[in-house]
């Protein structure tokens, strides 16, 4: 791909105190991709999502978005260059209703396309239609994903940030949202960073992925290579959850 | 039974006034989990502003009509403790955020030293009166409403409906809803988490100088001590209506009012404030979350 990559980390390190949990990850990510970040719990996969996003915020190394630097740039600011987190754990607002989560997700631009995209999002996720003046906190966790997604959508980003779309859903409800990033991807161009833990969907879904062990990159390739490299196969797939 | 009612509409009336301020109180405990020990001091620093206005305008643009005065009274008032609320939350609040929990709620207190010893120096330490401002009575019966009172409920009940609609429709609610409920989140999402606490204070410290100008016209005195008291009532009324609700809040207020009120009337009037108090410590025993409140550990 010609130009400058959409996304570019180098070099960073991120702190908890003292502790690193980042020991100089590169990764890049191209417009029109879909790339997904394995590894084992711990690893270090969801700093470096909330390390993108600047909070916390790289001790050492630069993340540079659109050929931008935006390592030390807050939170909202770098929100606001169109960079969406459904971040870990999904962080639902519980005391408002899927409507206004998703009113949230349109703050950018004060709601202008809202009525356009909400209709794309309820295309996309049907249940959350049903379930638009119930409040967040009463969503149960498939719903929730939908939402933490749909809402990271309504953004209209450049770039989806995905930490674990997949944990603690059921199959099926699992193959329902990685069809829909694909989906996304495909017809939008929409570009997609994602962390797994259910390495074997990811990879597959993938242009390329980087595998990542105590707070390093150790592993790149596209997703067919990885879904075919012994190493990965041993340790995140053969076992491990499919 | 008329004497009844006539202290219902007493109650309500100084209610009103106390709800307004546990707004205030509610809505930066919701925000940054602290309560603003301070808030109750902006209220009387909103009394001291319209007092100061007061005397300035009828001073040197006699003849100038009640209504207006008064509008000129609530309008300084709100910019003045907007102005100070904003300054306390940047200089003293803000930069212990991250701090443990103790630490904000003892600089409030502070806060609340300074600025009451700042208007006794200032303003002196005695009583400061106006001429009465409003003086129409209305006799319904055997009952008495002066004007007054209804422009006191009136005047509440339109903020209350404005911030109402503030919270939970507009762009600038949904912000401050989504800060108070995670605030990490809501800066992934593009909100200025700090502009967002900011503003909260000022809407806080302007609901409290609306109180404080009433409380002024009400009584016909302030004083630097007001901040205390009724400062600590409102901080009750908060707590008792569930503190972080903001239905909560106006439905502590009022029930304080009539307390106060009925108290006064029919046992004696030298230990309303007892009896006040002793609600604050009943209900912070028996049910801490108060009436309107959710439990602070919620299952999400």
């Amino acid at each position: 791909m010609a130009g400058e990559p959409l996304l570019k980390v180098q070099g960073v390190e991120t702190y908890y105190g003292n502790i690193r949990a980042l020991a100089g990850v590169d990764i890049s990510v191209d417009k029109g991709e879909i790339v997904s970040l394995i590894g084992a719990n711990g690893a270090g996969k969801s700093t470096l999502m909330m390390t993108i996003c600047g909070s916390p915020q790289a001790r050492v190394g630069s993340v540079i978005f659109d050929g931008e630097d935006i390592t030390r740039l807050p939170t909202h600011l770098i929100a606001r260059k169109r960079i969406a987190q459904s971040p870990e754990g999904r962080r639902i607002f519980p005391r408002m209703t899927v409507f206004e989560n998703l009113q949230m997700g349109a703050g950018l631009d004060n709601l202008k396309f809202f009525n356009e995209d909400v209709e794309k999002i309820f295309t996309l996720f049907p249940r959350l239609k049903e379930r638009q003046s119930q409040r967040g906190g009463t969503l149960s966790g498939g719903e929730q994903q939908m939402l933490s997604i749909g809402r990271a959508l309504m953004a209209r980003p450049k770039l989806l940030l995905l930490d674990e779309p997949s944990l603690g859903l059921a199959p099926l409800i699992v193959k329902g949202i990685f069809a829909a990033i694909k989906k996304l991807n495909q017809e939008e161009g929409l570009t997609v960073f994602l962390v797994e833990q259910n390495a074997f969907a990811a990879l597959k879904l993938s242009d390329r992925a980087y595998v990542m062990v105590n707070g390093k990159v150790t592993m790149s390739g596209s997703g067919k290579e990885l879904l075919a490299n012994p190493e990965v196969r041993a340790a995140y797939l053969e076992g491990g959850r499919h | 039974m008329e004497y009844f009612i006539q202290q219902l509409i007493n109650g309500l009336t100084l209610g009103s006034i106390y709800g307004l301020v546990a707004i205030g109180y509610t809505m930066v405990y919701g925000i940054i989990g602290m309560i603003n020990f301070a808030h109750g001091d902006i209220f009387m620093l909103g009394g001291f502003a319209a007092l100061i206005v007061f005397l300035i305008v009828t001073t040197f643009f006699a003849g100038i009509p009640v209504a207006l005065i008064l509008l000129i009274m609530i309008v300084v008032g709100m910019l003045v403790t907007g102005l100070w609320n904003w300054t306390i939350e940047r200089i003293a609040y803000r930069p212990l955020r991250g701090s443990f929990r103790l630490a904000p709620l003892i600089t409030a207190i502070g806060m609340s030293i300074v600025l009451s010893n700042f208007i006794q120096v200032t303003q002196g330490p005695r009583n400061k009166p106006i001429p009465p401002l409003v003086t129409d009575v209305y006799h319904l019966g055997g009952l008495t409403i002066s004007l007054k009172q209804i422009l006191i409920v009136v005047i509440t009940s339109v903020l209350l409906f404005a911030f109402w609609y503030i919270v939970n429709r507009t762009p600038l609610g949904r912000a401050q809803r989504a800060t108070e409920q995670d605030r990490k989140m809501a800066a992934l999402l593009g909100v200025d988490v700090d502009k967002t606490i900011s503003i909260t204070f000022i809407m806080g410290a302007a609901l409290a100088a609306v109180a404080g100008a009433m409380y002024l016209m009400y009584y016909g005195v302030a004083s630097f001590n007001d901040g205390f008291i009724p400062g600590v009532k409102a901080f009750t009324a908060a707590v008792l209506g569930g503190i972080g609700s903001l239905p909560g809040a106006v439905l502590g207020g009022l029930l304080i009012g009539l307390i106060e009120s009925l108290w006064s009337a029919y046992f004696s009037i030298a230990y309303k404030d007892v009896a006040t108090f002793a609600i604050l410590a009943f209900v912070l025993i028996f049910k801490p979350t108060g009436i309107l409140g959710r439990p602070e550990v919620e299952k999400v």
